[in-house]
């Protein structure tokens, strides 16, 4: 039995298996890569890097087999070899600690990778000059929101996440006097006027705009700069009956409003919004160019941030490659539009953003003194 | 005998010497024209001050590859007279062929003749201007990644038309017989405080009766480059102006400027070749600009100097004879012939190091800003690891690797300065000196090293294969080199990604996102790593480590270009269908060594 486990050891911490698991991460990045074309970054990134197999599925086919190892499981195998080969082959010697501080490098960025893929959040925010928003927007999940807008005061939201369109069939909220029937999801979807696809289907929808506009789906988007628009069927069931069933899309402009006991609810789907415990308001955006060009000099925002927790009313110039972090998340410039007048901000938040900090500086270190070392005794032995 | 070889190191002193001043004793290129002055004149273009020998020599790149022009005669045109002409009598210069087309369905399709050279002249377009928009509006219609060979190349000829067309109408609306009597008509209206109505001369290709500031605003639209300065050395870049923008903006009170009046008053002189007031005309501009804008203009000037040594060409004729020099000398005289070798080589490193240098006080910027600086910079970094090797080693093969090396490189880099000035201005996400000066230096240092242990690999095996100078005692040194080199490599590929990743933390919120240059970086490191462990391992010998190497070349061209190529990803620079066969060539040739090296006929010869 030890010495099964001894064997064992020996396999797990050799560089046969280093170079084995290097090799296969190659094989794995490469066609990570290639694939994004087909497939988009955010796709391939979880097919190929944030899985713990690859898989192989025939178009339409109900099932998938593993065919590579994914990069969960790689860089879980190259984190195992990498402590066995420390505990079992390496004696902690002075001539080893350049080894050492690169091998630590190196595992706090598997560990970084690994937890900016499970807890970072990444979030846009678009805002026209003037405004305020005290939310981000997912730039690929949708939601369909339920607003109650009856109220003077605040309106009262109830949003269904697009995981949950996609595979529930009734949903039921404490705050809704009504049960939500799901009777389409689309993820992606091309809209037309009834009027322009004269022999198109019957609409699933009775009431609003949807009789008069023909969804189709069509597939999800793999380009970076484009949007899944996603349509759901929903009909509206109350204790003395259905409402109807509404289309309701983010392809659609206005939200569709309808009375149900003395309250006005509005239906819309919306990007998913995660909502800030303060304030920010865009009070200038500016593009410069090149003279007599059109290649981009510089993008800056300067916006108010207001924080009424923290007594916080300052102004910030976020601009490229010069965020603003607060409160956990981090702020960038990251796009434009509408001729200058709307600016696009990335939020992120990252608790663990750190780590490749302090892996740069073990590996830079560690390679330095290794290297050295290695340079000093070359030119020691030349000289004798 | 013994004098003889006591004077060939003067002699080859004295030529290098020559070699490296030659240019300086280069003649007026038309005589009696004072165009090298007019060369130095600063203009605005893509939001640089560059001196119109730049925008002589890029322009003419873009149109037929070349920085001067063959004319029938055997003769050569240099680039600024050239422009001149054209800005100054276009009806000459439209019979010259400037304008290369290879692709025969371009031809076909405007229905021209191949000739000779392969090159045409604006007035064979003319009757066909209609067919080259059509065909270019067309093909503008397809994605720019799905477009055939033969939309390529007109989308790309279209573009060029319109280049030469914009460079005619600059200085002047073309066809205009006396822009100077014009310009000064013009200035006599305005001081006498009248509306602006009828021209003093409507000879131009506008109808007769069309007023001056219709004239000038087409001369405003039109015009490629911005060639009327602030008129002091605080002003701002967006102050310069067009040709027509500042006419048009002349005032009672203002005047029209004076670098306005001087230009036409050059071009005017030009067209009526009277060198006399060309050269008074030129002399007075000069004066007026040392007076007003004397940093920028000894900046210009500093760029014709540059333009004219052309420093990357000399070193690649030096590499190239270096590498002739040391594979000779394996051969007979090692030891004063791999000297000559290795001093020869410092000085085109010297050279290139130099280029370098004027590229960053030039743009203000760390030596590596594009694509085309990073193929300067990777041929730099890998002659300087060769000549230190060739310190250690004294072999040769420091030397024959290192020039080999820097040649490649550079003569990448003339491919890439096709598509016009190589100091572009930095898009915004890349405006910022320190990142460019850590990340982009430490990355692309990691790239010269990994090609120069590939290239340390690929002498091994030819040496080995196919002659019999591989001894043990050269081999082995050539082991310890390569092993060396990709320590090396391993250590700046590994921090500049690192700091990449950093980088991307601050600009875009994340430190890794899986984007294919990105994943290149990462490809070599991963390779790096794999050859060092595989060593440590014992799982690769000598000849097994040559092979690894050399697989590095595939991995690091992968990463330098295949990446760009996808045209995804936010580091893309643009897709570059035209290196694509070269790439997939150069790949099989790689493979095709490896595959030589793991034929059992490769073993070191024992010493003697």
């Amino acid at each position: 039995m030890i010495r099964y486990l001894k064997a064992c050891g020996r396999t797990l911490s050799s560089l046969r298996l280093t170079v084995v698991l290097l090799g296969l991460s190659m094989v794995l990045i490469f066609f990570g890569t290639l694939d994004q074309v087909h497939l988009g970054i955010h796709a391939a990134q979880a097919k190929y890097f944030r899985s713990p197999f690859v898989f192989w599925q025939p178009a339409g086919a109900g099932w998938k087999i593993p065919v590579f190892p994914g990069g969960y499981l790689i860089g879980t195998l190259l984190f195992m070899n990498l402590v066995a080969a420390h505990g079992i082959r390496f004696k902690l010697a002075a001539k080893k600690i350049g080894i050492f501080f690169i091998h630590a490098g190196v595992v706090v960025l598997l560990l970084g990778e690994l937890f900016t893929g499970l807890f970072a959040k990444e979030s846009m925010m678009r805002m026209d000059i003037g405004t305020a928003q005290t939310y981000s927007e997912a730039p690929r999940e949708t939601e369909l929101a339920v607003i109650d807008t009856s109220s003077n005061e605040d309106d009262l939201v109830v949003a269904i996440p697009e995981s949950l369109l996609a595979r529930a069939t009734v949903i039921q909220h404490p705050a809704l006097p009504f049960t939500l029937k799901i009777v389409k999801f689309i993820a992606n979807t091309a809209l037309a006027m009834r009027s322009q696809a004269p022999n198109s289907p019957p609409s699933l929808a009775t009431i609003g705009i949807g009789p008069s506009v023909v969804a189709t789906e069509i597939p999800r988007t793999v380009k970076q700069d484009e949007r899944d628009l996603t349509t759901v069927f929903v009909q509206i069931n109350t204790v003395q009956g259905p409402l109807g069933t509404w289309l309701v899309s983010n392809a659609l402009g206005a939200p569709q409003a309808f009375t149900y006991d003395g309250h006005t609810y509005e239906l819309r789907m919306r990007q998913k919004r995660y909502y800030k415990p303060f304030t920010i308001k865009l009070v200038d955006f500016r593009h410069d160019v090149y003279p007599g060009t059109d290649i981009p000099k510089n993008f800056s925002s300067r916006i108010r941030l207001i924080d009424s927790r923290q007594k916080e009313d300052r102004n910030v110039l976020i601009y490229m490659n010069s965020p603003l972090r607060y409160s956990g998340y981090t702020f960038y410039q990251a796009g434009f539009d509408n001729n200058d007048k709307t600016s696009i901000l990335q939020v992120v938040k990252n608790p663990t953003f750190l780590l490749p900090y302090i892996a740069c500086g073990l590996v830079g270190a560690g390679l330095l003194t290794q290297f050295s070392m290695h340079l000093v005794g070359f030119l020691r032995r030349r000289r004798a | 005998m013994k004098s003889w070889r006591k004077l060939m190191p003067w002699f080859v002193a004295a030529l290098c010497f020559y070699f490296l001043i030659a240019f300086l004793f280069e003649g007026e290129p038309k005589a009696g024209y004072a165009l090298r002055e007019f060369s130095r004149f600063p203009v605005l273009l893509n939001g640089r001050i560059k001196p119109l020998d730049t925008v002589a020599r890029t322009s003419l790149l873009i149109l037929c590859g070349k920085q001067s022009l063959r004319v029938d005669d055997g003769q050569s045109l240099s680039a600024i007279e050239w422009l001149t002409e054209l800005m100054a009598r276009p009806e000459a210069a439209d019979d010259r062929k400037v304008f290369k087309i290879t692709n025969p369905d371009t031809l076909g399709a405007l229905g021209l003749q191949e000739e000779e050279n392969k090159n045409y002249s604006f007035s064979q377009f003319v009757p066909r201007a209609r067919d080259i928009e059509r065909q270019a509006e067309l093909a503008n219609n397809v994605e720019e990644q799905l477009r055939t060979p033969f939309q390529r190349d007109i989308v790309k000829l279209y573009e060029r038309v319109t280049l030469y067309f914009r460079l005619k109408n600059s200085l002047q609306v073309a066809d205009t017989d006396d822009f100077q009597a014009e310009v000064e008509a013009y200035g006599k209206t305005i001081a006498s405080g009248l509306p602006i109505t009828k021209s003093a001369s409507n000879s131009g290709p506008l109808e007769t009766g069309s007023d001056a500031a219709q004239r000038f605003s087409f001369l405003a639209q039109t015009a490629y480059f911005f060639p009327v300065p602030p008129a002091s050395q605080s002003g701002k870049p967006e102050e310069w102006k067009k040709m027509g923008e500042s006419l048009i903006a002349a005032t009672k009170e203002t005047g029209i400027a004076p670098p306005a009046r001087a230009y036409a008053a050059v071009v005017s002189a030009y067209r009526k070749q009277d060198a006399p007031a060309f050269n008074s005309a030129v002399a007075e501009y000069r004066a007026w600009l040392r007076e007003h804008i004397g940093k920028t203009t000894r900046t210009a000037q500093l760029e014709v100097f540059f333009n004219a040594f052309a420093p990357f060409y000399k070193s690649m004729t030096l590499y190239v004879l270096v590498f002739i020099l040391a594979c000779v000398s394996w051969l007979v005289r090692p030891g004063a012939l791999g000297r000559y070798a290795f001093y020869l080589l410092i000085f085109g490193f010297a050279i290139h190091t130099t280029g370098l240098l004027f590229r960053i006080y030039l743009e203000g910027r760390p030596p590596v800003t594009n694509l085309y600086s990073s193929a300067v910079f990777i041929g730099w970094g890998a002659v300087l690891l060769g000549i230190i090797l060739e310190r250690f080693y004294r072999n040769g093969i420091g030397s024959a690797t290192a020039s080999i090396l820097g040649f490649l490189t550079l003569l990448i880099a003339h491919h890439l300065s096709l598509d016009g000035d190589t100091m572009e201005m930095m898009r915004a996400v890349l405006d910022t000196n320190g990142w460019l000066a850590t990340h982009v230096v430490c990355i692309t240092l990691g790239y010269a090293s990994t090609y120069l242990a590939g290239f340390l690999a690929l002498m091994y095996i030819v040496r080995g294969v196919f002659t019999s100078s591989l001894d043990e005692e050269t081999a082995s040194s050539l082991s310890r080199m390569v092993y060396g080199i990709v320590c090396f490599a391993t250590l700046f590929s590994f921090v500049g990604t690192i700091l990449g990743g950093i980088w991307a933390d601050q600009s875009w919120g994340r430190f890794w996102g899986w984007d294919p240059k990105e994943n290149g970086a990462l490809l070599i490191v991963l390779w790096n790593a794999i050859i060092l462990h595989a060593r440590w391992g014992g799982l690769v010998r000598q000849r097994g480590l040559m092979v690894l190497a050399v697989f590095g070349n595939i991995v690091t061209s992968w990463s330098w270009f295949g990446v760009n190529m996808l045209g995804i990803g936010l580091h893309s620079y643009g897709f570059m269908d035209k290196a694509f066969p070269w790439l997939i060539a150069f790949m099989i040739t790689q493979v095709f060594m490896m595959a030589l090296a793991a034929l059992p006929g490769l073993r070191p010869k024992r010493a003697k």
